[in-house]
């Protein structure tokens, strides 16, 4: 029966001890440790937290990264195209450029031909009026020598024009 | 792979001589027989063993007994402080001393009609200086190393208590208590590692059946009962003196039983403490005491064995209460602060 009867002095003394026990526990160790371990729980989920935000940002940037160079790559195959197509159409115009130069060129050339031509027609067409002219004079200087004569000389004259 | 099997071999061998200091040290001290005069005395050797004394006996001889103060109040002769040697004499038998005789480790005064409190450092007041002073060099060390190294993994004794510590607040006072639960963590915890340090240390060997003692269970539980009966609110309140969705009549006999359940809670925090820790230590004690009855090496033999494993058992015991006292204190608390959820029903 003992066992079941408390003694005082032990409650008196268990109630001292454990409330000192817990003030002294409460200030100086449990306090601080929950303080901590909250702490030390709230840095780990936000360094976490950042690192997962950190991947995903990278993933993002790599997204990006890859859009951007997409988007390079096409502007680069628009540029290529559009270069070709100037060159062509440079090139095209050149030709046509060429073969109008050459035409004109041809068709001066031909102009000039002409001219040339006409010019040297003129020149001939004087050219036999002087000489018709000297005939003329000289059959003239010499029309009383015979009708003959004036016909051999008009003969060897008309020879020098075929001649020349 | 040398070194693992090493290691292991070493624990193997802590354990076992572990055991057997514990075994050893909790037997009978045959020499208990003796001071009955021959005869064997098992519920004396266990009454010895479990129940306070004003001296701390750890073996015979002059010096295996250490005497402690004796403290008394009476209202005629005031405090008196004194040794609990004096009770005894050369040859260790019981002596009266000043007015005052010392039986079955009571102090009476030997006048008629004269009261006395007795306020003794008894073996269980020393064991209880012993479990304080332990616990609060522990965990200021403990709380030292977040100091020392914030927001860093633990190191040394700080990383052996902060499981606990942790299991202690995310497994049975939040789930308990709920959001409000950092009020009453410290509590809680200065409760569970008290009664565990309490309950591991009374398996030493000589030590002192302190857990096991209704004094002590009964502070802690008072305590509990202060914590949660200040802490009722209006719900809780209402819950004891008008019982929400009872029939007005019935009101009659649940209002009384509600009445009575705020004074059985802490009653049985009281009660399945003490009996957990006494009846192992009287388990162990009384397997132990067959050795002495039947003094046969047969039997010898086979109570050892079946000691070592109630020893194990009784180290998972301590851990168990200690458990389940602060896991009913945090729901006792839990229940008292909690918010009307009636409207849901």
């Amino acid at each position: 029966m003992e066992l079941l009867t408390p003694g005082i002095g032990l409650i008196f003394w268990q109630t001292v001890i454990f409330i000192i026990v817990f003030i002294v526990l409460l200030t100086f160790a449990w306090r601080p440790i929950a303080d901590a371990l909250k702490a030390r729980e709230g840095f780990i989920n936000d360094a976490l937290k950042s690192a997962e935000l950190a991947k995903e940002e990278m993933a993002q940037l790599k997204e990006d990264n890859e859009l951007l160079l997409e988007d390079a790559r096409k502007e680069r195959d628009h540029i290529l195209k559009e270069a070709l197509a100037a060159a062509n159409r440079i090139k095209e115009e050149a030709k046509a450029d060429t073969s109008k130069i050459a035409e004109k060129m041809i068709a001066d050339a031909k102009s000039s031909i002409e001219n040339e031509k006409k010019a040297a027609l003129a020149e001939v067409q004087n050219l036999v009026a002087e000489i018709s002219l000297d005939i003329a004079e000289k059959v003239l200087r010499k029309n009383l020598s015979g009708d003959k004569a004036q016909k051999a000389l008009v003969d060897e004259y008309i020879k020098d024009l075929k001649v020349n | 792979m040398d070194e693992g099997v090493n290691h292991k071999r070493a624990n193997l061998l802590k354990i076992t001589v572990l055991s057997l200091v514990i075994i050893l040290f909790n037997s009978p001290l045959a020499v208990a027989a003796e001071e009955t005069g021959g005869a064997f005395n098992p519920s004396e050797l266990i009454n010895h063993h479990i129940l306070d004394a004003h001296e701390w006996h750890f073996f015979d001889g002059h010096y295996g007994t250490l005497f402690l103060p004796v403290i008394l109040y009476s209202s005629d002769k005031g405090l008196e402080v004194f040794s609990s040697s004096n009770f005894y004499d050369e040859h260790h038998n019981i002596v009266e001393f000043n007015g005052y005789k010392y039986e079955h480790g009571h102090i009476l005064p030997l006048a008629e009609g004269r009261t006395v409190i007795d306020f003794s450092i008894t073996k269980n007041v020393a064991f209880l200086f012993l479990n304080a002073t332990l616990m609060i060099v522990i965990f200021l060390a403990v709380a030292r190393g977040y100091k020392k190294r914030p927001r860093e993994a633990p190191k040394g004794i700080q990383s052996l208590f902060e499981p606990i510590i942790v299991f202690v607040r995310d497994d049975i006072v939040k789930p308990n208590i709920g959001p409000k639960y950092e009020r009453y963590l410290p509590y809680l915890l200065t409760l569970f590692f008290f009664i565990w340090f309490g309950n591991l240390l009374g398996l030493m060997p000589g030590a002192a059946n302190l857990t096991g003692n209704i004094a002590v269970t009964g502070v802690m539980a008072i305590i509990t009962f202060l914590f949660t009966n200040f802490s009722g609110n209006k719900t809780y309140w209402g819950h004891v003196f008008n019982t929400p969705g009872v029939p007005f009549a019935l009101k009659f006999i649940i209002v009384p039983v509600e009445i009575i359940g705020v004074f059985t809670k802490p009653i049985s925090l009281m009660i399945r403490l003490f009996v957990a820790i006494t009846a192992g230590h009287i388990v162990i004690l009384s397997l132990i005491s067959l050795i002495f009855i039947f003094e046969s090496y047969m039997v010898g033999f086979a109570s050892t064995l079946i000691v070592v494993f109630i020893t194990f058992i009784e180290l998972l015991v301590a851990t168990i209460q200690a458990y389940v006292f602060t896991m009913f204190s945090s729901l006792y608390i839990g229940l008292a602060i909690e918010e009307h959820h009636e409207e849901h029903h």
